[in-house]
């Protein structure tokens, strides 16, 4: 049985109510850390265990709380971006909505540790449900003396905020998302500086994840060493997986990391395998923005050593024959879907979100969802393909914030694995135009 | 006693070295140099605090981060907002990467643009087209339909023509900063995003015209000198006069003997230093209204030096020498008293033998 960290007790009925979650064992990990432990002895706990950060890029969540400037008389602020609007990716959503006061316990126990007397979490504005069950919990952790001022009889005080976004996927950048939280336009920052030395009304502040902050408690309650010794290399802990697309049981899975891709796929604990009668045909690893993987090299390396689920073992090959963990959201393709639709659709996307600021993005996307558009549709070019490479690669590294690779990497990936249904896309448009017509030509169907 | 002297820092822009100050910018820095290593600058505007960073136009590479720390940095960077450190070595256009990217951008920032620089009043002293002119392509490779805009009033004074705009935010910054109440800003997002009131509000103060100045393309022009000249035509002066509201220093731009539009002094770099209210700028319209103090400095590389400068630079060969001087004026005796135009001086019709040097 694999170790549960965050959803352990998420069958549990009522866990979303303080006193079931209280039944088993919630915030005695803010008891610990409250009553025994300094601020910086938890950050060293947290930086033991050297969580990643869950949100996407996988930067240490440890060495960001130790980057966090500390100057005198200055405010300091821990925001948890639960704006989670990746493609394929719905684990902060279903962790928030279960789980209320894990998350809670997690952001005092963050906040202690940063010092930070006021703290927020900015949930994604369509999940205002989800925002009312947040409210909910506080009122009811505020109630139990849990939070407000004098925790515990600590004399720590924290005020916990929940603000509902606008709606937009760049307001989970992190610097977009300070900027929404301020009342502005969400337009990204440009870095340096960073949130650590101005953040927040220009105050040092962390930025982190729901699941990176929800595994605080379980460090505190067991270590983290503990929390270390569970997956492999500098892949550590537990991942929440958004598995999504054709196989038999979609939803929310909590892995160690390290279980081969093949595994997740296929075994009945998780996905299930792909639904029945049909062939792996390609895998989005981890949310749209990765690049996406052909099946033969989704499951396997190039040296033919299996494909881990681990941070590492993803981005092997780099963007040649790798992807990346991302936020964890796994889609499945398989042999019936259209790489050259599901392409426009991300560009689609990466072309309505684009906060529009700086100029390879903003006219960049929009260009790229066109080209894409004008393939899929039958009146392509051949030129075009090799026009998407391109626009893509100067779109690429060129832009204030990620959103402007998060566009150009699954346009790139998509043409270098499957260049051949792009071509064929554009030279039979008569056949490629029919309503759910497929390209069934040469490919590695798994 | 310490030297309160900040040590300087010294700085390699495609191989020149240069001594700059702590929390200088590469962009400054290569300034500090020439205009022959500065990059390009379309959103970037000195006088305007959190400008920058918008265009990606000024993207350099940085070689060595420092001296203490001599790893490249992995991303181009911009260079309007990177702080220098010792030791730096930034590559401009040296770097067959940055100049890929540079034409990328070119590119980008033209997919939506009009390109109706014949009918742009702008043309001439257009950032955008000078850009173009140096890191971008002849030919587009865009088929689809480019974004329009029906023309925007804002006021009594200044005209918006989203349709040319580049988004830099310039005038955004420029009304949050010189104005007391800003009234326009970025709706939408992407590339569906304009400069708007909103409710086509008219932009009513006393500064409202600095945004023209500001405005790296024509989308922010001035209504009473829309279509009426090419500045290739005009002659700048600068000029002063006591005015309550603002300093009072301005261009003045002459065609003839009419003074045809009033601007604020730009330095070389484009960028306005002393923002001018709008009663210099709109209703003193004649000479009598200023103390000329004289030709404003033009740069030979502008459009308004054009073909007054070269005949040093372009050596004729000896056939053309020899034409010239083979060349015989036809002796017109037509009669032009009739015609409505201004007789030249005599001497202005003698022809001479360029000389070689």
């Amino acid at each position: 049985m694999a170790t549960k960290i965050l959803t352990e007790h998420v069958n549990v009925p009522g866990i979303e109510t303080f006193d079931v979650y209280r039944k088993q064992g919630g915030y005695t990990a803010l008891e610990k850390a409250l009553k025994t432990m300094t601020p910086e002895a938890v950050v060293e706990e947290v930086k033991k265990a050297g969580v990643r950060g869950r949100g996407g890029a996988g930067f240490p969540m440890g060495m960001k709380w130790s980057f966090l400037a500390k100057p005198e008389g200055v405010p300091r602020y821990l925001v948890c971006n639960a704006d989670e609007s990746e493609p394929g990716t719905f684990k902060d959503h279903y962790l928030m909505k279960n789980l209320p006061h894990l998350l809670i316990e997690g952001m005092i126990i963050s906040s202690f540790a940063l010092g930070a007397n006021k703290s927020f979490i900015y949930v994604r504005g369509e999940l205002m449900y989800v925002i009312r069950i947040l409210e909910k919990a506080i009122a009811e952790a505020k109630a139990k003396g849990f939070l407000g001022k004098n925790i515990l009889g600590s004399g720590y005080d924290l005020e916990l905020v929940v603000q509902p976004g606008g709606g937009a996927y760049i307001c989970g950048e992190e610097t977009a998302l300070l900027e929404s939280l301020e009342g502005k336009r969400g337009n990204p920052r440009n870095k340096p500086p960073f949130p650590a030395v101005k953040g927040l009304y220009q105050c040092p502040t962390v930025v982190n994840n729901v699941e990176s902050i929800a595994t605080t408690p379980w460090i505190m309650n067991n270590g983290g060493d503990a929390y270390a010794a569970i997956g492999i290399g500098r892949s550590t802990g537990t991942k929440l997986i958004s598995a999504s697309g054709h196989i038999n049981k979609p939803g929310v899975y909590e892995i160690e990391l390290g279980v081969p891709v093949e595994d997740f796929l296929y075994a009945d604990e998780w996905c299930g395998g792909i639904r029945p009668g049909h062939k792996f045909k390609a895998l989005v690893a981890g949310g749209s923005s990765v690049p996406i993987l052909p099946a033969n090299l989704a499951l396997k390396l190039e040296n033919g050593d299996k494909r881990l689920m681990t941070y590492e073992s993803l981005s092997e090959g780099g963007f040649k024959t790798g992807t990346m963990l991302g936020s964890g959201g796994f889609i499945v393709f398989d042999e019936t879907s259209c790489i050259v639709r599901n392409t426009w659709n991300f560009s689609r996307f990466y072309h309505h979100e684009s906060c529009g600021q700086c100029s390879p993005c903003r006219e960049g996307t929009g260009w790229m969802e066109k080209v894409l558009h004008r393939i899929e549709y039958g009146h392509g070019h051949q030129r075009d393909v090799d026009l998407l490479v391109d626009v893509a690669s100067k779109i690429e590294g060129n832009t204030i914030c990620p959103l402007g690779d998060a566009a150009a990497w699954p346009v790139a990936s998509a043409i270098r694995h499957f260049r051949d249904e792009f071509l064929w896309h554009i030279t039979n448009p008569q056949e490629a135009t029919q309503p759910g017509a497929v390209y069934r030509g040469e490919m590695a169907l798994v | 006693m310490e030297d309160i002297k900040p040590k300087l820092l010294k700085v390699t822009i495609d191989g020149i070295l240069v001594e700059v100050e702590p929390g200088t910018t590469i962009l400054q820095a290569a300034r500090k140099i020439g205009p022959s290593v500065a990059p390009p600058a379309m959103c970037y505007y000195q006088p305007l605090k959190g400008s920058g960073g918008k265009c990606r136009a000024c993207l350099v590479r940085v070689a060595a981060g420092s001296e203490k720390d001599p790893r490249p940095m992995p991303k181009l960077v911009a260079s309007c907002l990177t702080p220098v450190q010792d030791g730096m070595v930034v590559e401009n256009e040296t770097n067959p990467q940055v100049v890929e990217a540079r034409k990328g951008v070119v590119e980008f920032l033209l997919l939506n643009h009009p390109l109706d620089c014949p009918v742009c009043d702008q043309a001439g002293e257009c950032d955008l087209q000078n850009f173009t002119f140096d890191h971008g392509l002849a030919t587009t490779r865009y088929e689809e339909d480019r974004r329009t805009f029906e023309k925007q009033d804002i006021g009594p004074y200044v005209q918006l023509h989203m349709t040319r705009c580049i988004l830099c935010y310039r005038c955004v910054y420029t009304a949050d900063q010189i104005t007391n109440k800003r009234v326009h800003g970025v709706l939408n997002r992407g590339d569906a995003s304009e400069i708007g009131t909103y409710i086509e509000k008219a932009i009513d103060n006393d500064f409202s015209g600095n945004v023209i100045d500001v405005c790296p393309v024509g989308a922010l022009t001035d209504k009473t000198y829309r279509f009426k000249n090419r500045v290739w035509f005009t002659k700048p002066v600068d000029a002063h006069r006591d005015c309550p509201t603002c300093s009072g220093n301005v261009t003045l731009w002459y065609r003839g003997e009419e003074v045809i539009r009033v601007t604020a002094r730009k330095n070389e770099w484009g960028e306005v230093t002393e923002f001018i209210c709008n009663t210099c700028r709109f209703e003193k319209k004649k000479t009598s209204d200023w103390t000329i103090e004289g030709p404003t400095k033009i740069s030979r590389a502008s459009v308004i030096s054009a073909n007054k400068y070269r005949a040093d630079e372009i050596k004729p060969t000896f056939g053309q020498r020899l034409a010239a001087a083979e060349y015989k004026p036809i002796h017109d005796e037509r009669d032009t008293s009739q015609l409505n135009i201004r007789q030249l001086p005599p001497e202005r019709f003698v022809q001479t033998v360029p000389s070689a040097e």
